[in-house]
């Protein structure tokens, strides 16, 4: 069992490295339809008008060389981990996303926990409560939430709570120039946490919460149900205890094929409250014209989304039994 | 006319049970309403509204209600909000359209073929889309954009281009189901040729499902156009809603109804959108009773 699960890892692993082998290949080729290579680009900032210098940087760079030269050698240096140079950060692409994506991974964690609690009990509850007013509540609260751009309810929660209340600050990683430590920081990173989180979490939380519904609707009809009614347990333990357990599949299938999607969300997240993680470092590339970069996150970001997939899958072979990894 | 689609086995809803059917689901009428008050927007927008979405015709931060004539007050430029809402809905509308039809377009030709011919084809062209589909799709169109500079046309490619794996992947589906049905392997046995078979036999059966995945897709195209505008990636000659949102932004302390109000706008489009796509839904499949 153990060297099967290993194996399965193994093959899963091989082709993401095949996957990211092809996304790097078409970061190449995007790379090479922008009018102009990075030359060009520094030249025209440093004003420089110098051919001769500027055909020695090319050859310097490698860009003289024929494309397919050019694409062996990009994917050989992917291969020791080199993504290329940001001249706008003075620092490897690798390590300056690297760099990066504590931040998201935090923020993203956080509301994937705080949309899957509160999508389990809203929608057991819509399911529970099925076509009564509980049920009619929830499921118009999740339409809206369902429907609303991301980055806008960013913004109209600053208003409110940062704005209006001044609870809340409005952005950042934790307070500029306070110097806190221990558990003091802890506390304001926590500060500084709530909305973007908040905010990244809605609309998945209206997702998870028509899913848990849809599937504890269908759980609730099965016989061990009516049994462990008959044996007196309460209608609420049935649903959380017995029926619950059964349900929960289809959001975790869920989880798993929107990382991809919450990590392009958490882009407008970060952007909304200057959160200095990846997404943040993507739109700053764009602006800069620092295109190394940007196809760094985009790559980083697919590897991401490859392991994160890859850990799901195990996750639901383990909580159910009869699925075989293979 | 959607409602002489054959659906996809047995038995075949009439017109009149199509929209018997969709009539009766309340939710489904107001999405349909909310959806035609945008388009409405989007094709009456000069008659409309005397101003252009770019012109400055009055004092900046007027306040919704605060000046005669200017319903939804000006923006930190002073240009007329109402007139921006109602050219934005022309974007969102032209963009998540053309974007969802390139990709249903895209996705049918690849996920027949993949479906029909199977073998290396099929293995070729699934590995592809799981390709496309591994990448994160915003960061995807981000990319898009930036590298192929913001227009109306990069903008639609690049949503298309994140889109059209999903649609591949449900006719993909389809397809090989249809395959095997019998009246598909009598049109084989009579030597019907396989373009014809695809496009007479299987596609027609796929309708359904795809019309129902396109009307969201639509939705959410318009919510990735809003947000790459948001980030200032958009068409920098159309007024667009998220672009209003990005402008309004920098006065989000003081007049934070500059924000509120195209937000508004395109939350009410994409919940219009939503309820329609669920109402299609429970329409085209009457078999599949609402939960």
């Amino acid at each position: 069992m153990q060297s099967r699960t290993l194996r399965y890892v193994g093959k899963r692993l091989l082709q993401g490295l095949l996957t990211i082998v092809a996304i790097a290949g078409i970061n190449f080729l995007l790379l090479n339809a922008l009018p102009g290579d990075v030359v060009d680009v520094l030249a025209g900032e440093a004003d420089v008008a110098d051919i001769a210098y500027l055909e020695e940087l090319r050859a310097r760079f490698g860009l003289d060389q024929p494309l397919h030269q050019q694409l062996l050698s990009y994917l050989g240096n992917l291969a020791q981990a080199d993504l290329g140079y940001s001249f706008r950060y003075n620092e490897p692409v690798l390590d300056l996303v690297l760099g990066r994506l504590p931040a998201t991974l935090l923020l993203m964690v956080s509301a994937i926990i705080l949309a899957a609690f509160f999508g389990i009990v809203l929608g057991v509850t819509a399911a529970r409560f099925a076509n009564r007013l509980p049920d009619t509540l929830i499921s118009v609260l999740s339409l809206l939430a369902y429907a609303t751009p991301v980055f806008w309810i960013g913004l109209m929660l600053i208003v409110a709570f940062s704005i209006k209340l001044t609870w809340l600050p409005s952005g950042g990683f934790s307070t500029v120039g306070a110097n806190l430590s221990g558990l003091s920081y802890v506390a304001d990173v926590a500060r500084h946490m709530i909305l973007p989180t908040v905010t990244l979490a809605l609309f998945y939380m209206a997702l998870y919460t028509r899913i848990i519904r849809a599937s504890m609707l269908e759980v609730l009809q099965l016989d061990f149900v009516r049994a462990a009614r008959a044996r007196g347990m309460t209608r609420r333990g049935v649903a959380y205890a017995h029926a619950l357990p059964n349900a929960i599949l289809p959001m975790i299938t869920m989880v798993g094929i929107q990382v991809g999607h919450i990590l392009g969300a958490a882009v407008l997240v970060e952007t909304v409250f200057s959160w200095p993680g990846m997404g943040r470092l993507a739109v700053e590339a764009v602006f800069q014209r620092d295109f190394n970069t940007l196809l760094g996150v985009l790559l980083l970001s697919s590897v991401l989304v490859i392991l994160t997939n890859l850990i799901v899958d195990l996750v639901y072979a383990r909580l159910d039994p009869r699925i075989e990894l293979g | 006319m959607l409602a002489s689609i054959p659906a996809s086995n047995s038995v075949e809803p009439t017109r009149s049970g199509f929209w018997r059917r969709f009539a009766r689901n309340r939710a489904a009428v107001i999405g349909l309403v909310l959806v035609l008050i945008v388009v409405a927007m989007a094709l009456l927008a000069p008659y409309l509204s005397a101003n252009g979405p770019w012109d400055m015709v009055q004092r900046p931060y007027l306040w919704p209600g605060d000046a005669p004539g200017f319903l939804l007050g000006t923006d930190t430029l002073g240009r007329d909000l109402f007139s921006g809402l109602l050219y934005g809905a022309r974007v969102s509308l032209l963009i998540g359209l053309v974007a969802t039809a390139t990709a249903v377009l895209i996705g049918t030709a690849v996920g027949a073929v993949a479906g029909y011919f199977g073998g290396w084809t099929d293995t070729i062209l699934m590995r592809l889309t799981e390709i496309i589909q591994t990448m994160p799709p915003m960061i995807l169109a981000i990319v898009i954009v930036a590298v192929f500079t913001p227009t109306v046309t990069t903008v639609m490619l690049a949503i298309a281009t994140i889109s059209w794996p999903a649609i591949a992947r449900l006719v993909r589906g389809e397809t090989l189901r249809l395959r095997n049905t019998e009246f598909v392997q009598s049109c084989l046995a009579l030597g019907m040729n396989d373009g014809r078979i695809i496009l007479t036999q299987i596609l027609p059966n796929c309708l359904a499902p795809v019309v129902v995945t396109a009307s969201v897709m639509v939705s959410s195209a318009i919510l990735i156009e809003a947000g790459l505008a948001f980030l200032g990636l958009s068409d920098p000659d159309m007024m667009s809603w998220g672009l209003m949102i990005a402008t309004g932004r920098e006065a989000l302390r003081t007049a934070w109804y500059i924000v509120t109000i195209p937000g508004l706008a395109i939350l009410f489009t994409v919940l219009g959108l939503n309820l329609l796509g669920d109402g299609l839904n429970d329409a085209l499949n009457p078999r599949l009773k609402e939960r």
